[in-house]
């Protein structure tokens, strides 16, 4: 009876075994590697420290009108571009200025580490039925995976700083670019791909002057996703040792504070409703063929 | 009389997961239904044979599930046969590696599709502009020779809409532009008007007649309508079930249906535009009564017959000899609805 009362686990001695075995041998693998693996993302260390240095060293005026600048050449609106000026002005007189300056820097870099792999990746999926079937599972741990536990492999790499947590943020936040690519380019009609190839058509044609841009409303609609989730990674990433408005809110959580959590909390929506609003209207804008569908 | 352009040989299209398999059975004979039943393969074709003539209008008529579209897919391989030859110009299709396949779709043979699919993302002029493009040919001359067959299916002044902005009719002007700019000898249309109403695709098929009377293109048809067929063929092959039942001239088709199954489908067709006077006139050489042409419509003639109260025409050849005569009861008698009210709902 003892069987059915207690589950027949592995005893304790084996397990301990099997954790330390596997603890030891992945802390062997990132001495050997660690450095190596740490030369290779050197560059985007480099670029990342330029870009946050750039953006708090700027005078904040010069900041305020480059960000409205993009967000006229993003958006064509002038309601949005006021939108956005009032928004920085408040955060920078509420003291988060150079916080947000950081989270900005990180950001920015975050989605376009994304997007130059996710696209790809996505692509990739779209052209074939093994890469789907391979790529799928992986994109379902890296969404559902609690990203305390990939962030113990990621620290005992790289250790605690900006491209841990770089990295960190990136897991969370490519999987949606990746799924919705590969979505949007398996839903180009059919009829429309057997007309260029009928045209003679060769795969490459076929991909970027078809598939690729008929797939953007909703590549648009990943990439959109994509910055949302990695603002809501900031937080989690600033417990490894990336500055911005993530730190603040970690500290207020520890120690109570109720108004330094609610306003760099608040600063974060902000920043995310103002990216969400550019980047959909530039998307958008790269639609005009599906305006207007009255007929003359 | 005229040369074949196109040469389809013992082709054969089974569809499901191994073909090859399923051809032992077909060439046995098993029919398409217990195909199906039996070993779960569809029957799309089974030993196609056409010869399709150079610069005529081929129409190939079946309705849906008959294997038509299949049948075309075949002509510029965008389905691969099961086995058979197409042979266009001399040259093997089916043996064509992709290079020489690209090159042959992008330079010899155009299609216009039923549901016109259009690029969206793409205006008018770019549309029609596709197969330049595809040739990378400069986008100045891509432009000017788009414009040129823009303006020809009468769509000058849309050039810089997006076609969901436009009607049925004029998206599938757009289809036959974007056909007609690669200058290719062959057009493969696939139910081009088969998705317009009933005026617009009378329209369409003037533009296209008027079109070929120029351009002398081997045009290769695909529709369900049978008056469509005979309005716009100079050849109709008729398809059932993956099988040629009958080949002949619109004339052919109306005065001598191979079987049943034909005779049922013409026997609502207003047989007096159809048939020409020479296929039904006496032959006589001695002038009698009004003259009438020999290649005008059995309509028309009954109306200058009617007009001139005569019971009797003489017919005349183009250079105006006598080469037979027609009288009204023959012409009567060749016009009214054939009696086939036992067949009635055998197809249906």
């Amino acid at each position: 009876m003892d069987f059915f009362d207690t589950f027949p686990a592995m005893d304790r001695q084996g397990l301990r075994d099997l954790k330390k075995g596997i603890d030891s041998s992945f802390r062997e693998f990132s001495r050997s590697y660690g450095e190596g693996i740490e030369d290779f993302f050197e560059p985007l260390l480099h670029f990342l420290v330029w870009l946050e240095k750039l953006l708090i060293n700027a005078p904040w005026p010069v900041v305020i009108v480059g960000i409205a600048i993009l967000a006229w050449l993003g958006s064509r609106s002038w309601k949005l571009v006021a939108g956005t000026v009032i928004a920085f002005l408040v955060i920078g007189y509420f003291g988060m200025w150079k916080d947000t300056m950081a989270t900005l820097a990180i950001i920015s870099v975050a989605t376009l580490l994304c997007i130059s792999f996710g696209i790809p990746l996505g692509i990739w999926m779209a052209r074939s039925e093994r890469v789907q079937l391979a790529i799928t599972p992986v994109l379902d741990v890296m969404q559902t995976i609690p990203s305390f536990v990939y962030l113990i492999p990621v620290v005992m790499l790289l250790g605690i700083g900006k491209v841990p947590g770089l990295i960190a943020v990136c897991i969370y936040a490519i999987p949606p670019l990746v799924r919705l690519t590969n979505l949007g380019i398996r839903l180009v009609d059919k009829e429309v791909l057997e007309a260029a190839d009928a045209f003679g058509a060769d795969n490459r044609q076929k991909l970027f002057g078809v598939q690729i841009p008929l797939a953007l409303p909703n590549i648009f609609a990943g990439v959109n996703q994509t910055i949302m989730m990695s603002l809501a990674m900031v937080v989690i990433a600033s417990m490894i040792g990336v500055k911005g408005l993530g730190l603040p809110v970690l500290r207020a959580v520890s120690n109570q504070y109720l108004a330094l959590g609610l306003l760099n909390g608040l600063a974060i929506v902000v920043l995310a409703i103002i990216f969400d609003r550019v980047s959909q209207a530039y998307g958008r804008r790269l639609q005009a063929h599906r305006e207007g569908t009255g007929h003359d | 009389m005229t040369n074949t352009k196109i040469k389809i040989k013992n082709l054969y299209k089974i569809f499901g997961s191994n073909p090859k398999n399923a051809m032992e059975y077909v060439r046995n004979g098993l029919s398409k239904q217990d195909l199906l039943e039996k070993h779960s393969h569809v029957l799309g074709l089974r030993d196609i044979n056409i010869d399709i003539s150079e610069k005529c209008i081929s129409v190939i008529m079946g309705l849906s599930g008959s294997g038509k579209s299949t049948l075309i897919r075949h002509i510029n391989r965008l389905i691969e046969p099961t086995e058979g030859e197409v042979v266009i110009d001399g040259d093997d299709v089916l043996a064509m590696s992709a290079e020489e396949l690209r090159d042959f779709r992008r330079n010899k043979a155009s299609m216009v599709f039923q549901k016109f699919a259009l690029f969206p993302h793409r205006s008018v002029i770019q549309n029609a502009a596709y197969g330049l493009t595809i040739q990378k040919i400069p986008e100045k001359e891509a432009e000017e020779r788009s414009q040129h067959w823009i303006d020809r299916v009468g769509l000058s002044g849309f050039e810089n809409h997006y076609p969901a902005q436009l009607s049925g009719g004029m998206q599938q002007r757009v289809g036959l532009a974007r056909a007609l700019t690669t200058d290719a000898e062959i057009l493969l249309m696939d139910e081009a008007f088969s998705a317009l109403d009933p005026l617009i695709r009378t329209d369409m098929q003037e533009i296209l007649l008027d079109l070929q009377s120029e351009l002398n293109k081997t045009i290769v048809f695909i529709t369900h309508d049978l008056d469509e067929a005979l309005r716009i063929g100079d050849d109709i092959t008729i398809l059932r079930d993956g099988e040629i039942i009958q080949q002949g001239s619109p004339q052919d088709i109306v005065m001598r249906p191979s079987n049943d199954y034909i005779a049922d489908f013409i026997k609502d067709v207003n047989r007096s535009r159809v048939l020409l006077v020479r296929s039904i006139m006496v032959p006589a050489d001695s002038e009698n009564g009004p003259k009438i042409g020999m290649n005008i419509p059995l309509e028309e003639a009954l109306s200058q017959l009617s007009s001139k109260q005569a019971m009797e025409g003489s017919v005349v050849d183009s250079e105006g000899k006598v080469v037979g005569k027609l009288d009204l009861s023959t012409a009567i008698e060749a016009i009214r609805r054939p009696e086939r009210s036992s067949n009635d709902l055998q197809y249906r």
